[in-house]
């Protein structure tokens, strides 16, 4: 596995050799990467389990342990603390829903890398990165315009749209503690 | 001095917060001989059928809640857009929902194209959401329209299945509801006729299941007009009572009578005014 912080990988594609794609999840993590194998005669041959291997990485298994408020155990909505409440998740659908988006961006940029090339799906990237910027403080919730704009979900309704509003949130982070973190202070 | 800090900003969506409680709780109540409240599901009958110029919708009109029957006249016919309609049966609450998700994105995405959506649209967005959730979403539709292809009929699975056939059934009653549906079913059928088969159909499931039941509802769409009947036929009517037991004035003997006039004097009076801006 590579373990580049740039966009692209730094080797030259030639019709024998392999090429290599990069996509990252997040910023410092190791970037998991899709191998592809091209012959110049017989067209493209693609290693099918590179994909599956990103798919697997999303699924963050740290994510579950239980987070309370105030960073305690937090008894009356998970329960009592045991191996398997910290390891399985409460619902089978929660993983699956928790990165279906990062999941569907994955699928669409590996099919786009395959049928388009390398710069289609790393111009979009570098423009869903520039649009993911756009944002107000930590504490408080952003529209994301332009990133719906960019993906689509101005002109579609889903169940993010209608249950657990963020604008209507109860809980609200303290503003400075929100600001730190971000800054990297705390 | 306790501070809450968020690491990720509140996302929209399902919550799983409460999964692990109620699992406990559930089995909590096992345990003493309880259960829990049941869901309310529409146990249905609903049917459609491709005729000549479109396609029928129908449904029964019960809806029940465990063992109670919750809705004795509930509408599960729902608007998807205005050439295409979807009967729902499973959890009223997902069919309901799905739906009315469903219609708006289609709207949404009828206004982006200018032109009317098509029932293959529909069908294909009720099954992404559907399969997505892997099921636990109860929700098992009908769905048909016209749109510039002609007439189309979908049946659609919980699990995100789908069939595109010229007669089907769901729900409860959709066994009795095919008997009837196989015995008569012709292709071309005229508008009348298969109305009535439709009726037949939903009768079927009312008089054998007891998942349904009350009235007939349906739904006419051919090319350009939209038929929502409801009720087109009341199998169940609830019964009226024939006799009556009030009895005539003058029946019991009256002995002595002895009027007390009640005298009350106005203490105070005060006026509020209510504010209805």
């Amino acid at each position: 596995m590579n373990n580049t912080t740039g966009l692209f990988c730094k080797s030259k594609l030639t019709p024998v050799c392999t090429g290599c794609v990069v996509m990252k999840t997040r910023p410092n993590r190791i970037c998991n990467t899709v191998y592809r194998t091209e012959s110049g005669r017989n067209g493209i041959t693609m290693n099918t389990r590179g994909l599956r291997s990103q798919l697997k990485d999303s699924v963050p298994v740290a994510g579950l342990c239980p987070q309370g408020a105030y960073g305690v155990q937090d008894s009356l909505r998970s329960g009592f603390t045991s191996v398997k409440n910290e390891l399985l998740p409460s619902h089978p659908l929660e993983l699956s829903e928790k990165n279906f988006q990062p999941n569907q961006d994955k699928m669409n940029f590996s099919t786009l890398r395959n049928i388009q090339g390398l710069h289609a799906p790393l111009k979009l990237q570098m423009e869903y990165r520039a649009a993911r910027q756009i944002q107000r403080l930590p504490f408080l919730q952003s529209s994301n315009l332009a990133l719906d704009t960019l993906r689509g979900n101005d002109e579609s309704i889903g169940f993010e749209d209608i249950l657990n509003d963020p604008t209507q949130s109860e809980m609200m982070g303290e503003p400075h503690m929100m600001v730190e973190y971000k800054l990297g202070l705390l | 001095m306790a501070t809450l800090v968020m690491s990720q900003a509140p996302v929209g969506g399902f919550s799983f917060e409460n999964c692990k409680r109620n699992a406990v709780l559930e089995g909590e109540a096992n345990k003493v001989g309880c259960s829990m409240p049941a869901a309310r599901k529409t146990g249905t009958t609903i049917c459609g059928v491709v005729f000549k110029d479109g396609v029928v919708l129908g449904a029964d009109t019960r809806a029940t809640e465990g063992m109670i029957v919750a809705d004795k006249n509930c509408s599960k016919i729902h608007y998807i857009s205005p050439n295409i309609y979807c009967c729902g049966a499973g959890t009223a609450a997902d069919t309901e929902m799905t739906t009315q998700i469903i219609s708006s994105n289609l709207e949404l995405h009828a206004l982006s194209t200018g032109r009317l959506p098509r029932v293959a649209t529909a069908n294909r967005m009720l099954k992404q959401m559907l399969f997505r959730y892997q099921g636990y979403i109860g929700a098992a539709l009908v769905l048909g329209g016209v749109d510039c292809n002609g007439p189309h009929l979908y049946s659609i699975y919980p699990h995100g299945s789908t069939d595109k056939l010229p007669y089907v059934t769901m729900g409860s009653g959709s066994l009795a509801a095919m008997a009837v549906f196989e015995d008569r079913y012709k292709p071309d059928m005229e508008e009348d006729e298969a109305k009535q088969l439709v009726r037949d159909a939903i009768a079927a499931g009312i008089f054998n299941d007891l998942g349904s039941g009350s009235n007939i509802d349906l739904s006419v769409i051919t090319k350009g007009k939209v038929d929502y009947i409801r009720p087109h036929d009341e199998a169940n009517k609830k019964g009226v009572r024939t006799g009556d037991y009030k009895y005539k004035r003058g029946t019991t003997g009256v002995l002595t009578k002895l009027v007390t006039p009640l005298n009350l004097e106005l203490v105070e009076e005060t006026v509020h005014t209510m504010d209805t801006s």
